[in-house]
């Protein structure tokens, strides 16, 4: 397997590495014509939230282009109904194919309702008394009252009340779809070895040789054979959690969970709160008491050793966050491209451009997952492991 | 970045961090415990096999050495055996002999003492005929010599004639 090869795998972690910079060039540029876009857009959506007054004037061209910007934010984007694809918009009555989610909102009590109350963003939802509706641009659901009251500030930004959303939203079903598939597959992985006398069956067989993977090449090499067993859990489901959310987002389904801020950042401040609480003495001291350097150089390394093992989680964080994200909007612009060439020559070149990345996300999905639950095994190893030179120090 | 955060929702991460710690509790016990145990085991049982065959080669190959062993002592013993009772053979073929000669030496002896002593005894006996003979003849002769004077004188005249050459 490539898994063993591990100079193969950093070169393709470099060129991966490089590529997702490649890719934020894009992005970048996006961002700052959507920015540019963005007051038309907000005249136009709070027109629309009046109560669909005239469509904004432009042209054909710019309106086609427009809409796809607003697809490929929206596709990055949590939302309040699971969407597969909509049809008949160019006959005028368009139709969405999807489910609604159930909202769940904490505002001085709990609101229970379903999304299609909204209408697909088009309707305000009434709830024992309160109303909500759907911000544009960010998919949030605000508070607003009866007629759909709008407000924004100077930089276009809704400033509406925002109650806590605890819906089972499109990346939360997704949480508890890849949770059930997993459940379902490494539970019984897990009772297929007493029935089948110690060797797996079916599709364990493939998943046996990764949770042995993530054992002797990822947590014993960097934990150490003496306390990485109580970090297994969190590291294997934290692989299989990643791999399955990036897979799963390569799918057509418009699901981008592992691309999605708030789910990386609880993802590493897991890592960070188990880093801290089961540090051993010997990590505090090299933090805040760095042995065998001048004591002035010991009160210089500790804040920036404190300020360290904040970094380290950010930097999780980010990393996830931003390699998937990167690659869906290239992917996604690629896929716009074919429309927007709309030439015999450059669509077929977009479209083996969008194949190829396809196929390199494929990888990155596994890459992530890898480096992920790579990096917080070393985290957690910093956290346990035992300096015995310091002795000679003293 | 102000993007970015404006990205983030509390409530995705609630449910995100409530979510994914229920999921690793529950696949902890479900899952992975069973799933790492059961490896676990797996590997001290091949562990296992694999040190009980090489203990079993080494028994083996020991066995293999004692049988040697042991039949080389009894090879020993059996011409150890076989040359003492060769000797015990030669000892008593010898010791045989030498009785027999001895014994046969013996009566040799016996036999030779036998026989002189017949021949003593038979000596005596024929002396003691041939002087009892010799008296009778010596007896008859005087008897008949002295019935006649001339024949008397002859006699004593030769006797003395005898013992005068002495």
């Amino acid at each position: 397997m490539v898994f063993s090869k591990k100079p193969l795998l950093f070169i393709i972690a470099t060129l991966t590495a490089c590529l997702s910079f490649s890719g934020f060039a894009h992005p970048v540029q996006d961002s700052v014509a959507t920015a540019a876009a963005h007051p038309h857009e907000a005249t136009a959506h709070a027109a629309a939230g009046a109560g669909h007054a005239e469509a904004p004037v432009l042209s054909e061209a710019d309106q086609k282009e427009a809409e796809r910007k607003e697809f490929i934010k929206h596709h990055l984007l949590d939302s309040h109904d699971f969407h597969l694809f909509s049809y008949g918009k160019d006959s005028g009555h368009e139709t969405h194919v999807g489910f609604p989610l159930p909202v769940i909102l904490w505002d001085n009590g709990l609101h229970v309702f379903m999304s299609s109350r909204f209408d697909h963003g088009h309707a305000v939802a009434e709830s024992n008394g309160n109303y909500y509706m759907i911000g544009h641009h960010d998919g949030k659901i605000y508070k607003t009252d009866a007629a759909g009251t709008v407000t924004h500030d100077e930089k276009g930004h809704t400033t509406n009340e925002k109650p806590l959303d605890l819906s089972i939203t499109k990346n939360v079903a997704m949480i508890v779809i890849v949770g059930l598939l997993m459940f379902l597959l490494f539970a019984g992985l897990g009772k297929s070895y007493k029935k089948n006398g110690s060797i797996a069956k079916g599709a364990g067989r493939f998943f046996e040789p990764l949770v042995l993977y993530v054992r002797d090449e990822i947590a014993i090499p960097n934990i150490g054979e003496k306390h990485y067993r109580k970090y297994m859990s969190f590291l294997l489901t934290i692989f299989f959690f990643v791999w399955f959310m990036n897979m799963f987002g390569l799918t057509p389904l418009g699901i981008n969970v592992t691309g999605n801020i708030a789910i990386t950042a609880a993802l590493a401040i897991l890592a960070y709160l188990i880093t801290t609480f089961t540090a051993k003495k010997d990590y505090w001291t090299h933090i805040f008491w760095m042995p065998g350097v001048p004591v002035p150089m010991k009160i210089i390394l500790a804040p920036i050793e404190l300020l360290g093992t904040i970094i380290k989680p950010f930097s999780l964080m980010i990393r996830l966050y931003a390699n998937m994200i990167a690659g869906h909007v290239v992917l996604m612009s690629l896929v716009a491209l074919m429309y927007k060439a709309d030439h015999a020559l450059g669509s077929p070149l977009a479209f083996l451009l969008a194949f190829v990345l396809t196929i390199l996300e494929v990888l990155v999905a596994l890459l992530q997952a890898y480096i992920f639950t790579m990096l917080a095994a070393l985290y957690f190893g910093s956290a346990v492991e035992e300096h015995h030179h310091e002795e000679a120090h003293h | 970045m102000e993007e970015l955060f404006g990205q983030f929702s509390l409530g995705l991460f609630i449910m995100q961090t409530v979510l994914f710690v229920g999921l690793i509790f529950l696949l902890k016990k479900f899952a992975w415990k069973p799933i790492l145990d059961a490896v676990n085991e797996r590997e001290d049982g091949i562990k296992n096999a694999l040190l009980s065959a090489e203990n079993a080669r080494k028994e083996m190959a020991n066995l293999q050495a004692d049988n040697q062993r042991i039949l080389n002592e009894a090879r020993a013993e059996r011409d150890g055996m076989l040359k003492e009772a060769r000797e015990m053979k030669e000892k008593m073929i010898a010791d045989a002999k030498n009785e027999a000669t001895a014994a046969g030496e013996k009566m040799i002896a016996q036999a030779k003492a036998a026989i002189e002593g017949e021949k003593n005894a038979a000596m005596a006996d024929l002396k003691a005929q041939v002087s009892s003979l010799s008296l009778e003849i010596a007896e008859k002769l005087l008897k008949e010599e002295l019935s006649n004077k001339e024949a008397q004188v002859k006699l004593v005249e030769k006797m003395l004639g005898d013992a005068k050459m002495n």
